[in-house]
């Protein structure tokens, strides 16, 4: 069952319009792929879809409800999270606080000891956050910042998770530390829409994906489905025709 | 860095400081400040301190707005002025009781910080600036037009002391107590706020809006909620004043009341809690001198326009963060003012 549906969805900044009828979806469970170059739409793919973005066509459907146009604070509360590119941590406020913020959605419906329990449970997935627990947010390394915004983002306890990028900026061993992290997630139940450049280490880790051209889906399949075709391999994994 | 045991659920243990004298010896100081004006039973320091006391509650709330949820006021001079008016009208004309008319004022200043506030807030950028300026100078001709209700220039008198009923606030010393038992109740409160739930999500959204709004905030509401409550605090302050004075006219409402309140604030600090305080202090305290020196030597009383101005820019270009964020020489143990800045630590 697909948890989020986008049905030719349009998108714009101004005068310019970055998606041209966006159709795709992410199913239950799974762990999707947004692949394409820079500037193909796929991080307005992740704001449209959480708000950020109006939309100018099309509709948008999460657990089976029409939400084109939901304010992002609504969204979150039906289970949405969004982990924006470089994680946007709140530098000023402590690692703790970030964390506690991640719950803010959670009021009236989970109680404070299961807030802390989750809060724990952060601390078990991600260790270097409990060493950092009162440290100003801006303290830690990038991919610090990048676990605690997963771990923020999970302490909604989202139904979909939006990864804009995760690994970007880090470190070889920081990214695959996080991709491992976000393959992790599949045993929590969270389904992932997961946008990445490093199209390889993308593929390994998602069940299926998506390829985006100038705002329009060119190509989708299963993982091991892109990751075999020729398109895929001569544009993104560096690799000539003749290679192949 | 704590260490690697502390479960995370905990809050964080600092490790506690022995008690620095330094410290005891601050508190102490401004205690007695505080209180020196009780002690004395004088008349004339009571009402210094009641001034500072009204326009630091002010302040605190103003603090709130501007430092959390990065909003300017240029009307808080208006809710003052409700507030004031409530209690002044409430008292004289209908027989209410103080503490009522009080609540009254309160609840009347919340109502129309909701209706100003509500299409103000759900716009980007600065307009709450410019919709609080239209509503001050609104609510001051309202006040100086509506002659049967305000007696408008000729203002109310005979307004009656504020009866707690187990004592009677009859005398300034008195008052002056009763006001700074409310500011330390704002104080409190602006602090628990800012430590809380809500608190961290106005933090977050004074950092970026977008990314609180991905955490489930909603923004404007969050930032409606704080500019309601510094009308409260306003309201409250004015109903204060009104018992305080027992007489209320449209001349300390108007928008030039509103825009000092921000120099207090800006120049204190809006990011520290103990900040609108000592930029209420500073500034009542200096503008009294002025106006003293000045009716000896008269120049000297029109200088406070000129000295104000030129604070505010120094304050502005060399420490953004206001006077409280300002750190001591090493010598004096390197620490801030008013205690510790938020984000400093």
């Amino acid at each position: 069952m697909s948890l989020l549906r986008l049905s030719s969805v349009r998108a714009g900044y101004g005068g310019l319009q970055a998606l041209r009828g966006v159709s795709l979806h992410a199913s239950e469970g799974e762990i999707t792929a947004l692949l394409g170059a820079n500037g193909a739409g796929k991080t307005t793919v992740l704001n449209a879809v959480c708000g950020l973005v109006p939309i100018a066509g099309g509709d948008v459907f999460f657990a089976g409800e029409r939400v084109t146009g939901y304010p992002t604070e609504r969204l979150v509360r039906m289970g949405l999270a969004q982990v924006p590119e470089g994680g946007k941590v709140f530098g000023e406020l402590s690692v703790r606080d970030n964390l506690l913020l991640g719950a803010y959605s959670r009021r009236g419906r989970s109680s404070r000891a299961e807030v802390r329990d989750d809060l724990e449970e952060m601390c078990r997935m991600f260790p270097v956050l409990r060493e950092a627990s009162s440290r100003r947010g801006d303290t830690l390394s990038g991919g610090e910042q990048q676990m605690l915004a997963i771990a923020r983002a999970l302490m909604s306890r989202p139904r979909l998770l939006l990864l804009d990028e995760p690994s970007i900026g880090l470190a070889p061993m920081a990214a695959a530390e996080v991709l491992r992290q976000v393959a992790a997630l599949r045993e929590l139940g969270t389904t992932v829409l997961l946008v990445e450049q490093n199209v390889a280490a993308a593929l390994q880790i998602a069940d299926r994906g998506y390829v985006l051209e100038v705002g329009q889906v060119v190509l989708e399949g299963t993982a091991a489905e892109l990751l075999a075709s020729r398109d895929v391999r001569r544009a993104y994994l560096g690799r000539d025709y003749e290679g192949i | 860095m704590g260490t690697e045991a502390t479960p995370l659920a905990e809050e964080p243990t600092t490790p506690r400081p022995g008690i620095r004298p330094a410290k005891v010896a601050g508190w102490a100081l401004l205690c007695a400040i505080a209180l020196a004006p009780v002690v004395a039973r004088s008349g004339y320091l009571s009402s210094m301190g009641c001034q500072i006391a009204t326009s630091a509650i002010i302040v605190v709330g103003l603090g709130l707005l501007m430092g959390y949820a990065g909003q300017i006021s240029l009307g808080h001079a208006a809710f003052y002025a409700i507030g004031a008016y409530s209690s002044a009208i409430l008292t004289t004309k209908a027989g209410v009781h103080p503490l009522l008319a009080l609540c009254a004022g309160a609840a009347a200043s919340a109502l129309l910080a909701l209706i100003v506030g509500t299409p103000a807030l759900r716009l980007h950028g600065h307009y709450l600036a410019m919709f609080t300026l239209g509503l001050g100078i609104i609510v001051q001709i309202a006040i100086e037009q509506g002659k049967r209700l305000t007696n408008g220039f000729d203002g109310i008198t005979g307004i009656p002391a504020l009866d707690l009923g187990f004592i009677c606030l009859d005398s300034d010393p008195r008052m002056y107590g009763a006001t700074v038992v409310a500011l330390v109740g704002c104080v409190l409160a602006a602090r628990n706020l800012v430590d809380s739930r809500p608190g961290r999500a106005l933090r977050a959204l004074h950092e970026s809006e977008e990314a609180a709004s991905a955490c489930g905030v909603d923004v404007a509401r969050a930032k409606l909620e704080v500019f309601v409550l510094s009308a409260v605090m306003a309201a409250v302050a004015g109903s204060l004043y009104a018992h305080t004075i027992q007489f209320v006219s449209p001349e300390p409402f108007g928008v030039q009341f509103s825009v000092q309140l921000v120099v207090m604030m800006v120049v204190g600090g809006s990011t520290s809690v103990g900040g609108p305080v000592a930029g209420a202090a500073l500034f009542t305290l200096v503008k009294q001198l002025l106006q003293d020196a000045g009716e000896k030597v008269r120049w000297v009383g029109y200088l406070d326009t000129v000295l104000f101005g030129s604070v505010l820019v120094l304050v502005v270009v060399f420490c953004p963060k206001g006077l409280a964020a300002v750190r001591l020489p090493a010598i004096l143990g390197g620490r801030t003012f008013v205690g510790e800045t938020r984000g400093d630590s």
